[in-house]
């Protein structure tokens, strides 16, 4: 029938776009079906529909089994055609939709067609026993084929029934074809492999033979390493030699099974080994990719247990090293590292960075594996190992949630390769380590190895990171929740104590909770609290323990060391030695006038109000309470001949500080140092006025005395000395919070009263001086490393963080410009408006 | 890529598929039941390997624990997978033939409009090679003597000469495109 221009279904694919198959429809194909039914039958539109169906299969495409069995029903119409493309598309068809119809059962041949079975059960199977009898010795070798490929199928369902058709594969294996030989053997295999002595009776018989099939020789090839595997037989058998032999085969792909068969046997001798690595040594200069990739990667098993045998095919590896097929230069690399001297593993590792970003995960398995061995054998080299595995892991850190959960071998590899060389070399211990807790972020074993091996504070910490990363990434929060459950089981209370805290701050997911709790955690003075703590349960309140009558602590929690205190008394506690501030709350809290302060917010460094080299020397330490100063000086009387009595320092303010108490020091005899102190309330009405200066002078009783006993000589008479000026500035309100994220803090706070101001800083050349003016007048502590200006910048943004007096967090971000003099904006935030004003107010 | 030793057995094709130059499916056939059982898995088996293959053009690949041979014609990609001990020259064999046969079929023409005007004759090409994941046949002369498959002939003749513009239009848009 010839095809007419205007057939719209033949030629509706024309000029329909890219792909003629593309807006298919189920529907509407199967309603085309219905021309199956036509008389007489039209071949090429019914192939066409045939395709279209075919195609939607592959696709994916769901067909219920009422329209599969309708459409099938239609379709068996068509093999009445004469066409033969339609038979057999129909057959086609009607096999791929076999899944679905499970009831039918087709058997119909054509001049060259066996059709199998489909979906039978056994009984069905039997029925055509005959016929596929006939078909398996059929003199055409496609009927023969066909047959001994569906009676393979057949054996999963019906072992009994095919084996009944041994005798007939028997006599289809002595075919001339290649194919037919081929699949012949394979059947009969199948049917025999529990029967090992007729396995070696059919394999003698086929070495004999002479088969011409180089498919049916890798078949052999194989059969006879797995009877050789399984007998344990000598490599003295005739097996051995058959396998042997095949590498002299005229076709490449035997001789390659039979390298490969050889080189995969256990107890292999190297003289047994040689001719197959001299074979795969010259396939390594194969022009195809196949080939050399088949080479390397079996020369690659070959090194890991004889490297002595591969040695010989370095030169040939080398040329591979930077072969355009990664996979192959890989290989190529990793055997050379195995089979290379020492001072080639610079060279090679050097080779392998170049592109190791390019290969896949399962080559990089093998880099990593072969790095293993290197360490093992140069134990010197563990360093360049170590660099090279924990760079690769950093590369991966940015990769999608499923490489983290899928836990991809190469991750657990590299977790492994360190643990072996950290368990081989000490001296990588501590780096080795480091990288594992690095890597804790993004990997669920080196949580346990950490834990075994690690001290417990590495291993806190790697809570405290995973914490961080489930609270920043959505994604990784189921996981981190569950890591973190196991450690709610860990043996160790701090490990314990800190999962279930993180877990229930996560758990909320929210933001503020997380920027307060996980990101930038506690800045409170530990003894501090444990004090107040311990206060609020003797007494407790109506309202709810607040955090913010705990005094801060001056530096970091995580950084709080043993500091060497002033005055150490025996009853503080001795599992954490108390900050300098701990000790001064200690002092204070002893001075019944200074109960009503509160808490003690923040303790000034010494300031010197003397100069030096004169009769009395005197510091003042400013500590500030929540409406009140205290001031403290500790003087000291260098004269020998003098006691002074009754010392203390008068202090007037220049703003609307008010003096309220002096404290004498009682007696100040030579070069004994004593404390005096003034307090001071703050002004009320101007919450703005931190600044002051106070004029002081120091006024006391002093009696002349006998330097060598120290006893008075007379009654004594008053005296006073000026000491310089006392400054208090905005710096004295404020402590200093290490915030590590910033950015979360400044969400946290919020705008509701941000503030900004711009300020030209007259008499600063460089951004350096600006900031390291501003840090220390503000006494804020810099956050996210801004302290440090990097060179040649012109512009520079500085984060500070404090709490200001009264528990109010403050948060400053100053942007500097340097062009003629600096140009500083300075943006303030916190939760109370009247900080923000003054901190404005100070800079201005 | 572990040493285990081969299982002596005709099945050694686990998959075959054609992707178009998007990595889009073309034709895929799964013989292994335990290979990727899902679409959903399938075709993200296909893009990985698409992703990693399409730009290389290295002729073997292994990914995800499988030894992928592949070949690039203008705009396709033709994938044969087998499993990670697979003798690698018999999968290239299969790909050999999957390939020659195709380019006969399609008259040298083996880039995707004409590969998807000639499905059926496709469909016919892949089941004659491999059924079932085991390789039927390696020669193209008898796959293409089975097939017996003829694409349209004198196409010219019989197309109006609207329809001959018309799909001349569409040829040039898509190789520039390309």
């Amino acid at each position: 029938r010839p095809r007419v221009a205007s057939d719209p279904v033949a030629f509706s694919h024309l000029g329909s776009g890219s792909n003629p198959f593309q807006h298919l429809e189920k529907s509407a194909v199967l309603q085309e079906a219905r021309i199956f039914n036509e008389t007489p039958i039209n071949p090429r539109r019914c192939l066409h529909i045939l395709t279209k169906i075919i195609y939607l299969l592959n696709q994916g495409e769901h067909f219920g089994t009422t329209e599969a069995t309708e459409a099938f029903f239609a379709m068996t119409r068509l093999f009445q055609s004469n066409d033969q493309t339609l038979r057999r598309m129909c057959y086609l068809t009607i096999k791929e939709m076999a899944n679905i119809s499970e009831d039918v059962i087709i058997v119909t041949s054509s001049s060259s067609y066996v059709f199998p079975m489909l979906s039978p059960q056994t009984t069905m199977l039997q029925a055509i026993e005959r016929y596929m009898k006939q078909a398996i010795v059929d003199k055409v070798p496609s009927v023969s084929s066909s047959a001994l490929v569906s009676s393979l199928h057949m054996v999963k369902m019906s072992y009994d029934v095919v084996k009944r058709w041994v005798n007939e594969a028997q006599e289809a294996a002595s075919s001339d074809n290649v194919m037919v030989q081929y699949h012949a053997l394979g059947l009969l295999y199948h049917l025999r492999k529990n029967d090992r002595l007729a396995v070696t009776k059919m394999l003698n018989k086929f070495t004999k033979s002479g088969l011409k099939s180089p498919f049916a020789y890798c078949m052999l090839i194989r059969i006879a390493s797995k009877l050789l595997d399984e007998t344990e037989g000598g490599h003295d058998s005739p097996l051995f030699d058959f396998i042997e032999s095949c590498l002299r085969n005229k076709n490449e792909m035997v001789v390659y099974e039979a390298a490969s068969a050889i080189v995969h046997m256990p107890n292999c001798t190297a003289r047994e080994l040689a001719p197959a690595v001299s074979v795969l040594q010259l396939f390594c200069s194969s022009p195809k990719a196949a080939l050399r990739y088949a080479a390397v990667r079996t020369l690659n098993k070959v090194a890991m247990k004889h490297p002595s045998a591969v040695t010989a095919c370095n030169l040939d590896l080398e040329n591979l090293i930077t072969d355009s097929n990664r996979s192959i230069a890989t290989l190529a690399i990793t055997t050379l590292l195995k089979t290379g001297s020492e001072s080639s593993v610079d060279r090679l590792m050097k080779q392998i960075s170049s592109f190791v970003s390019e290969i896949s995960d399962e080559f990089k398995v093998v880099v990593v594996q072969a790095i293993s061995a290197l360490c093992q054998k140069y134990p010197r080299k563990h360093s360049v190992m170590m660099n090279f595995l924990s760079n690769m892991l950093r590369d991966d850190v940015n990769e999608s949630v499923c490489l983290w959960l899928g836990g991809f071998d190469y991750k657990r590899a590299i977790v492994d390769c360190i643990i072996s060389i950290i368990e081989e070399n000490p001296e990588s211990k501590e780096t080795g380590l480091a990288h594992l807790c690095e890597f804790t972020r993004t990997a669920t074993r080196p949580f346990a190895q950490v834990r075994k091996k690690g001290t417990a504070q590495n291993f806190k910490s790697a809570v405290s990171a995973l914490a961080k990363f489930g609270a920043q990434n959505d994604d990784l929060l189921p996981s981190v929740l569950v890591l973190m459950q196991r450690c709610m089981m860990d043996s160790d209370d701090e490990v314990r104590d800190r999962a279930t805290f993180y877990m229930n701050v996560l758990q909320q997911k929210q933001k503020a909770l997380n920027a307060a709790y996980i990101f930038n955690g506690l800045s409170v003075s530990i003894p501090g609290l444990e004090k107040s703590l311990h206060q609020y349960t003797l007494e407790p309140l109506e309202k709810p323990f607040d955090m913010k009558t705990v005094p801060l602590a001056t530096t970091p929690i995580s950084e709080q060391k043993t500091d060497i205190a002033p005055v150490a008394t025996s009853k503080l506690p001795e599992r954490l030695a108390p900050s300098r501030q701990d000790i001064y709350q200690e002092q204070l809290a002893a001075v019944p006038e200074f109960h009503g302060l509160g808490p003690l917010f923040k303790s000034s460094e010494p300031v010197q109000l003397t100069e030096a080299e004169t009769e009395y020397v005197v510091r003042c330490i400013k500590h500030t309470f929540a409406r009140h100063m205290v001031f403290q000086f500790d003087c000291t009387n260098t004269l020998n001949d003098q006691l002074l009595q009754k010392v203390l320092v008068q202090m007037e303010p220049s703003e609307s500080y008010e003096v309220i108490h002096y404290i004498p020091a009682a007696t100040l005899p030579y070069s004994q140092p004593g404390s005096s102190y003034t307090l001071v309330r703050l002004p009320d009405d101007d919450p703005t006025a931190v600044s002051c200066t106070f004029s002081c002078t120091m006024k006391y009783l002093v009696k002349d005395c006998d330097p060598n006993t120290g006893e008075p000589d007379d009654d004594g008479y008053d005296d006073e000395y000026v000491l310089e000026d006392l400054e208090v500035t905005v710096a004295d309100h404020i402590q200093k919070v290490l915030k590590p994220n910033f950015a979360a803090a400044w969400e946290e706070v919020g705008d509701e009263f941000e503030k900004e101001e711009t300020f030209a800083l007259a008499s600063v050349r460089t951004l350096d001086e600006a900031v390291g003016n501003i840090i220390s007048f503000l006494g804020m502590q810099p956050c996210e490393r801004s302290d440090k200006v990097p060179e040649n910048k012109n512009s520079h943004v500085l984060f500070l963080a404090g709490v200001f007096r009264g528990g109010h967090d403050v948060l400053v971000r100053a942007r500097l410009a340097l062009a003629d003099g600096v140009t500083m904006q300075v943006t303030v935030r916190s939760g109370e408006e009247t900080v923000v004003d003054v901190i404005l107010a100070s800079v201005g | 890529m572990d040493s285990a030793s081969l299982q002596p057995s005709l099945y050694t094709v686990k998959a075959v598929f054609i992707l178009d130059n998007d990595g889009n499916r073309l034709l895929s056939k799964y013989y292994d039941p335990e290979l990727y059982p899902s679409m959903k898995e399938q075709k993200n088996f296909e893009r990985n390997v698409f992703n990693k293959t399409h730009k290389a053009d290295n002729e073997i690949a292994f990914l995800e624990g499988l030894t992928i041979v592949y070949k690039g014609s203008i705009d396709l990609f033709f994938y044969v997978v087998g499993s990670a001990q697979e003798n690698e020259l018999m999968l290239m064999s299969v790909l050999n033939c999957l390939f020659d046969s195709l380019s006969h079929i399609l008259r040298k023409n083996v880039e995707r409009r004409c590969l998807l005007d000639n499905m059926d004759g496709v469909f016919l090409v892949v089941d004659e090679i491999i059924d079932g994941g085991v390789i039927l046949e390696s020669d193209p002369q008898q796959v293409l003597q089975k097939v017996n498959y003829r694409a349209d002939e004198n196409p010219l003749s019989e197309q109006s000469v609207a329809q001959v513009l018309q799909s001349a239009k569409e040829q040039i848009k898509w190789s520039i495109l390309k």
